[in-house]
């Protein structure tokens, strides 16, 4: 389970200090499927950076899986990541020169796991997502749709327990998009919670819960079937804990 | 990660340069292949000289007039204040362990013959001098039975100077005139070589006193002693400087083991060959500034992987040793190419000019394999860091 509380994350920029989140208190249960919307600049790919162990919070407790993780130190906060956390970005973010194969085998090089078998489950992870074939491939004789799917393929190898997704449909056509969101909804049922940020309405409806963020905090949460619109969702502002 | 992890990965992230890799290598190749053949020539000329000497044998000593530690060069420049003489040399056949004594006077002069003249160095000597010099009398002997007290009328000629004098024809038994004397050719010795520069088969052997009538001298160049090596050279040294001593009233000689002069050449040479070893190391200093530059670029590059890696659980201890073990392959592949490059081309040189002593240790190759990959070390220190402090949102943001 992630539990924030009273989470702060500032920067001083000239002088000035500005809150990319500004307390955000939310706990999302295993297992739960939340999409994160909310304007240009409101905090949600902080938060998402934040809840992936990629920036830490300027105060504020961050809890996953019931362990205080905000005052780690390096290695550990490395190693809670690689564990724990997958993540699967826009862009993809694959390693150019690496084929599918061994793009996924990175997170298990970093966690010491043996060649073999390290092999054998990059083998079996590119086969659910569908790329059993195209594992000697590189990323730039894939197309987008199939990027992502080996990214997701990375970012499940692990079996970790959160998936963080930022956008991950945002550089896909729309046949490769719900291809995409199927596979991480499958992942969801399967018991891994998963964090979408979305500034599409389609995607954003597809969870269990939306939380709405502005100026660095969540001003709303509903249900997925329940959102209608960015701007009315903002409007409303209802927040409860 | 393990270290073949480390390397296979560094291995894809050189592969995508190729270019750009094997110029940085090329770097640190020339200079590892400069420190190889620098250091060659270096160990070859000090082989060279140990085999020089330890081709009369080591244990021999030389005694020269004068003392070597206060003034001059004996014999030469004023270093002598007493002479050496043949009674002298007579003295130290009564210290224990002294073997043979062989007094000897060298000068220079013409030999003619057959209507040819040749200038060389004459050595007036006794007949123990092939035993203890390790010569061979390829015809004839070797002033046998001469007394040293007494001018006799034959010479001995080393093989190069007969050849020169008498060409196919035969010199034994012909007449030669040796710094006008005339003397009858008694031997011609086998051939020995070259000693540092002089040619030994291009001398004339007269007997002692014959020398001292024809340099008009009774003072010896120096005494040669060969002694027991199971005496040992210490008590062999000290049992000649006291008879000396009590002969001349004080130390006005210097006593130099062959094994003392070969110690003494040995450090010039090593330090020789340290010095341009150092040169070469210049080479190899740039080629680390090479690596070190390629590397600081890929970081700037790469900084997006960086962001990545660290994303996918990579510490920033990892990410430190993976682009350590990037220079390293880097400079190591160097190395291995630098290696290569060097023996070749001592190999060349080998043949190019077989008179020139090359000598490559295999040890260099070990040592420059470790050199090359510590220097990739070194230089990759900076770029690694730089890599492993990136902080991974701001790299991820890198495009």
């Amino acid at each position: 389970m992630i539990r924030l509380v009273d989470v702060w994350r500032s920067y001083s920029l000239g002088g000035q200090e500005l809150h990319a989140l500004a307390g955000v208190t939310e706990d999302v249960l295993d297992g739960e499927h939340v999409a994160v919307m909310g304007p240009s600049g409101s905090g949600k790919s902080t938060l998402l950076n934040v809840i992936g162990l990629l920036d830490r919070p300027t105060r504020g407790r961050y809890e996953l899986d019931g362990r205080e993780v905000s005052d780690l130190d390096d290695a550990e906060l490395s190693r809670v990541r690689r564990d724990r956390v997958g993540h699967v970005f826009q862009a993809y973010h694959l390693v150019a020169r690496l084929d599918a194969q061994r793009n996924v085998e990175l997170p298990m090089l970093f966690a010491g796991v043996p060649r073999a078998e390290r092999h054998e489950r990059a083998r079996a992870a590119l086969a659910e997502v569908g790329l059993a074939k195209r594992s000697g491939h590189r990323p730039s004789e894939l197309s987008g749709g199939e990027r992502q799917r080996v990214a997701i393929a990375r970012a499940t190898v692990l079996r970790p327990t959160v998936i963080l997704a930022d956008e991950p449909t945002g550089n896909l056509d729309r046949a490769a998009g719900q291809q995409v969101l199927e596979l991480l909804e499958r992942l969801n049922h399967g018991g891994t919670t998963l964090m979408v940020v979305t500034h599409d309405l389609d995607v954003a409806r597809r969870a269990r819960r939306v939380l709405i963020l502005e100026d660095g905090r969540v001003v709303n949460r509903l249900a997925g079937h329940e959102l209608k619109s960015l701007a009315e969702a903002l409007a409303a502002k209802r927040v409860e804990p | 990660m393990r270290a073949s992890e480390l390397v296979a990965f560094a291995l894809t992230a050189l592969r995508e340069h190729k270019l750009r890799s094997v110029l940085s290598m090329l770097g640190i190749a020339i200079g590892v292949a400069a420190v190889v053949l620098l250091t060659s020539v270096g160990e070859g000329a000090r082989g060279f000289v140990a085999a020089q000497f330890s081709q009369f044998g080591t244990n021999l000593m030389q005694v020269t007039p004068g003392r070597l530690e206060t003034a001059g060069i004996p014999g030469m420049l004023g270093g002598s204040t007493r002479k050496l003489t043949f009674e002298d040399a007579e003295a130290l056949r009564r210290v224990r362990g002294v073997r043979r004594v062989v007094p000897t006077i060298v000068g220079q002069g013409a030999v003619q013959a057959a209507g040819r003249s040749r200038d060389v160095y004459v050595l007036a000597t006794t007949s123990e001098a092939p035993e203890a010099w390790r010569l061979s009398v390829r015809r004839g002997v070797f002033l046998a039975g001469s007394d040293p007290t007494r001018s006799g009328s034959g010479a001995v000629l080393g093989p190069k100077l007969a050849r020169e004098l008498f060409g196919d024809g035969d010199a034994y038994g012909a007449w030669v005139r040796i710094a006008g004397a005339r003397l009858r050719v008694v031997g011609i010795m086998e051939s020995k070589g070259e000693m540092l520069a002089f040619d030994l088969d291009d001398v004339a052997y007269v007997d002692l006193a014959t020398g001292m009538r024809i340099f008009d001298t009774d003072e010896l160049s120096e005494i040669d002693v060969e002694f027991d090596p199971g005496v040992g050279s210490e008590a062999v040294v000290a049992g000649v400087s006291r008879v000396l001593r009590e002969r001349h009233g004080r130390e006005d000689f210097t006593v130099t083991t062959q094994a003392a002069m070969l110690e003494t050449f040995d450090a010039v040479l090593r330090a020789v060959t340290t010095g341009v070893a150092a040169i070469g190391g210049i080479s190899l200093l740039v080629g680390a500034i090479g690596v070190l530059t390629i590397l600081w670029i890929a970081v700037g590059e790469r900084t997006h992987e960086i962001g990545l890696l660290r994303a996918l659980g990579a510490t920033r201890t990892t990410i430190l040793w993976l682009f350590l073990a990037e220079s390293a392959v880097l400079a190591g592949l160097g190395g291995a190419a630098g290696l290569a490059l060097g023996y070749g081309a001592a190999g060349a040189l080998q043949l190019a000019v077989p008179a020139l002593p090359l000598q490559a240790s295999p040890g260099f190759a070990a040592a420059g394999l470790a050199v090359s990959v510590l220097t990739g070390l070194v230089a990759g220190a900076a770029p690694a860091r730089r890599a492993a402090r990136l902080d991974p949102i701001e790299a991820l943001r890198a495009e």
